[in-house]
């Protein structure tokens, strides 16, 4: 028998325009945890999807145990054995754990369904791996980590014994994510053969044996973890050395900027609301930052703020109430928003760069004349921006906003934003997606804008980009401020446990 | 007393018609397709059953052509809701659209085909009612039971309560009913675990036309003695019915009953003395079940449970 488990021999995978995976080779030992490691749009993703029989490969083969085997689709794959876990889980929310984790591979008793079998089979496997779940419980109605469990339940119960976790921990708090490598250990030490995708460097140090680098669609190595170091994968994954800290001084905050009281927005379903009275100021010449898990209020919070929502409570903008005022007032106020989504919210994509530059500029005096839009300033207006913030795109201030890079569209929206000179400006996740050079441009970008004494209410999901950027913590859950925390005198243990909301400050119960 | 017996048997006149098509529709959306076309396909299922019946009526009357009658409006209602699956799913195209398009090539063709086929060159079809039953061997009997259900009715009456039974199973009990119901709310966990979304919509929609088809007979042959190649909206109010119950077969089931028991208020108001002496004018009533269907709509439209990816086109490239 073969050492691997699984190789992927040479794999090539085109996309019309770009190359996804280009001459990868990634072998799998058994009973072993693989780290795929790469920053986005690297091509891991894509690779698993060959693997997991979503995507055909152009060239290259797949091996299982030697022996060269085809995966036309997800079917193929949970017959060798294969089975992943989604990034965004593939679970029906009004189904029980149970219905979920049987879905496709049901037993019946003339006709009917017999449920007694299957659950007999995952309250045992669920022991035997510590996956605590509830088996009756809707899915709706459960945690987002053991909505985790669930899936690894979906895997178990089909006897994999290949088993891709996909971004596993970019939903979880850290109480869960260390809940998540104790169990990927104990699968592990149960001769499953474990691969897990990833840009995160510490969770790979904690709990991988080796970790294959991919960059830009190439395969750059494979290493043994225990043999190396973060600064090492780091290097290999960006393609140079990198530095992660950014120079932040300490914070001198003055008057307040943004002022918020009793803020409530009624939520979609009717029954309970997303933001829930809630209060707090950001004064000028600091960075706050909203922490807290997807969904529990941050973007209609913004939305409320920025006019895009109807809220009730109390907003000021340097004293002057703005909750009842358009949206255009509000800009005109002061008030500049990076949008969590950038597609939906931050760009007209099929207007071009220069267009896309000015939307919140057109109207001033300087671009129009006799209501006319003046486009020659719109031009110069446009090229001035994208020297000063170094946006690239292939024709310049003519290029189609959809045909940008990610970072590229971010650079841009944040280039407008900050060229208003707010007062107060939201960001909303803004290194969402892009690679380590752009996220520290931009974390460079949001520093230097507080030092010139603006206000910065940051909204992120990831806990690292919280404690390299924030001045001051306010963590949000449920729709209620829980906490406000000093970064410098907290853990992201602790702050864990507030966004879980297992803990609560007591002016804030 | 009489007057309820009255108004039980004929609100069934009006409730399983409705409990069938929204059963039909029920299948449909619970896999992801909104079929709107439920009224079409009502007008193609009763035109052909009808259009057998009289032509054959001559030769054979009676349960038997009732059956008979009753197989030919299912596989019509089923090949003709194939072309909405066929929109819908193969081609992605908008649900509404597709539906209506069935909504309005049901009743063009059915009276064009009705002219070019009978002798007389009319729209109408004409059919003699020799269906009804005036009471069913020893059920009839029954104390009160007996004179509310077994008297006076319709064998379409039963089968519309064993379609319930049938429905309800399948739906909730069955493998298939469990792969249906995640196909309508999370296709993509459905294709995910190897369930094939595009066979079981297809599934969805063929029952729906089957049931619908079956529902324009059904609707048709008690409260009529000729089919004008319309079924005057009941295609549109099982919709509300499949709505107001919350695409969950107990609770279409109360809403078939509510919607049949508001238009037999309407239509057969004149035969219970009580309503008759109000002195309330005729139009008042007639308007009762759209007033009713408005207001329980407007009441359960906010806690609306529809299925999720209903009307959503499953693109298995998208994920």
């Amino acid at each position: 028998m073969s050492d691997y488990i699984i190789q992927m021999i040479n794999i090539t995978k085109v996309f019309p325009g770009i190359k996804a995976n280009d001459n990868i080779t990634l072998q799998l030992k058994r009973g072993e945890i693989h780290a795929l490691l790469g920053e986005n749009g690297a091509g891991k993703s894509t690779l698993m999807s060959i693997l997991f029989g979503l995507y055909q490969a152009e060239e290259g083969q797949i091996l299982k145990d030697g022996v060269p085997v085809l995966v036309k689709d997800p079917n193929d794959a949970n017959e060798l054995g294969i089975g992943m876990v989604h990034q965004h889980f593939k679970l029906v929310h009004n189904f029980t754990v149970l219905e979920n984790i049987v879905l496709g591979v049901e037993t019946t008793r003339h006709g009917t369904l017999h449920m007694d079998e299957a659950r007999q089979k995952v309250m045992t496997l669920s022991e035997q791996y510590g996956l605590l779940i509830k088996p009756d419980a809707l899915i709706e109605d459960i945690t987002v980590g053991m909505q985790q469990r669930v899936e690894i339940l979906k895997m178990l119960y089909r006897d994999n014994e290949i088993l891709i976790f996909d971004e596993p921990t970019a939903v979880l708090t850290p109480q869960e994510i260390d809940e998540l490598m104790r169990i990927m250990r104990s699968l592990a030490a149960e001769g499953k053969s474990i691969l897990f995708i990833t840009h995160k460097l510490a969770e790979i140090m904690a709990v991988a044996d080796r970790c294959t680098v991919l960059r830009k669609g190439k395969y750059i190595g494979t290493v043994d973890v225990k043999s190396s170091s973060p600064q090492e994968l780091a290097e290999m994954m960006v393609g140079h050395k990198v530095d992660f800290k950014i120079d932040k001084q300490p914070a001198q905050p003055g008057e307040p900027a943004l002022h918020v009281r009793r803020l409530s927005v009624e939520g979609s379903h009717g029954d309970k609301k997303a933001v829930n009275n809630v209060s707090f100021d950001v004064y000028k010449g600091e960075i706050v930052c909203i922490a807290g898990i997807d969904g529990n209020g941050q973007s209609e919070l913004v939305y409320a703020i920025t006019g895009l929502m109807p809220s009730t409570g109390e907003i000021k903008l340097n004293q002057a109430p703005i909750d009842h005022q358009s949206i255009q007032k509000r800009i005109k106020a002061g008030l500049a928003h990076i949008p969590e989504d950038r597609h939906k919210h931050g760009l007209v994509l099929d207007y071009d760069l220069q267009q896309n530059l000015s939307l919140k500029r057109y109207k001033t005096i300087e671009m129009q004349r006799h209501g006319f839009i003046r486009f020659d300033k719109v031009r110069s207006y446009a090229e001035g921006l994208i020297e000063r913030f170094d946006i690239r795109s292939g024709q310049g201030a003519d290029t189609s906003a959809r045909s940008m890079s990610g970072g590229n569209q971010q650079k841009a929206i944040i280039a407008r934003e900050i060229d208003i000179d707010p007062e107060v400006l939201i960001a909303v996740q803004p290194t969402r997606g892009l690679d380590v050079g752009a996220m520290l441009y931009i974390h460079e970008q949001l520093v230097k804008v507080r030092d010139e004494g603006k206000a910065i209410l940051l909204i992120s999901l990831e806990l690292d980009e919280v404690f390299q950027l924030a001045d001051r913590i306010l963590v949000i859950y449920e729709g209620e401020i829980v906490a406000e925390l000093d970064p410098k005198q907290t853990t992201p243990q602790e702050l864990g446990l507030y966004m879980s909301g297992s803990k609560r400050q007591e002016e804030y119960a | 007393m009489d007057a309820v017996y009255f108004l039980v048997q004929q609100m069934m006149f009006f409730s399983i018609p409705l409990l069938i098509v929204a059963l039909g529709g029920m299948f449909s959306e619970r896999s992801g397709v909104v079929n709107i076309a439920l009224e079409g396909i009502m007008v193609a299922g009763a035109f052909t059953s009808i259009l057998l019946i009289s032509l054959l009526q001559s030769g054979m009357s009676g349960q038997i052509l009732l059956l008979i009658a009753i197989a030919v409006a299912i596989v019509t209602g089923a090949l003709f809701s194939l072309l909405h699956a066929y929109a819908a799913i193969n081609l992605r195209s908008d649900q509404t659209i597709s539906g209506t398009a069935l909504n309005m090539i049901a009743p063009a063709s059915a009276i064009y085909l009705a002219r070019m086929i009978q002798p007389n060159g009319v729209q109408q079809v004409q059919f003699t009612n020799t269906f009804r039953i005036e009471k069913v061997p020893f059920l009839g009997d029954i104390p009160i039971l007996g004179r509310l259900l077994f008297q006076n009715a319709y064998i379409t009456t039963y089968i519309g309560f064993i379609i319930f039974g049938i429905a309800a199973f399948v739906l909730y009990r069955t493998r298939f009913g469990l792969r249906l119901r995640a196909c309508g709310e999370h296709p993509q966990a459905a294709d995910s675990v190897g369930i094939n979304v595009y066979k079981i919509r297809y599934a969805g929609v063929v029952i729906s036309g089957a049931l619908a088809g079956l529902g324009g007979l059904v609707y048709v042959i008690p409260t009529s003695t000729n089919f004008n190649a319309t079924v005057s909206g009941y295609g549109f109010l099982a919709l509300a019915v499949l709505i107001f119950g919350q695409w969950k077969p107990l609770r279409i089931l109360g809403a078939a009953f509510f919607f049949g028991l508001m238009k037999t208020i309407a239509s057969a108001y004149s035969g219970i003395p009580f309503l008759r002496d109000l002195g309330i004018p005729s139009d008042i009533y007639k308007m009762v079940p759209f007033i009713a269907t408005l207001i329980a709509l407007a009441f359960t439209s906010k806690r609306s449970q529809a299925p999720r990816a209903s009307g959503v086109p499953y693109d298995k490239g998208l994920r």
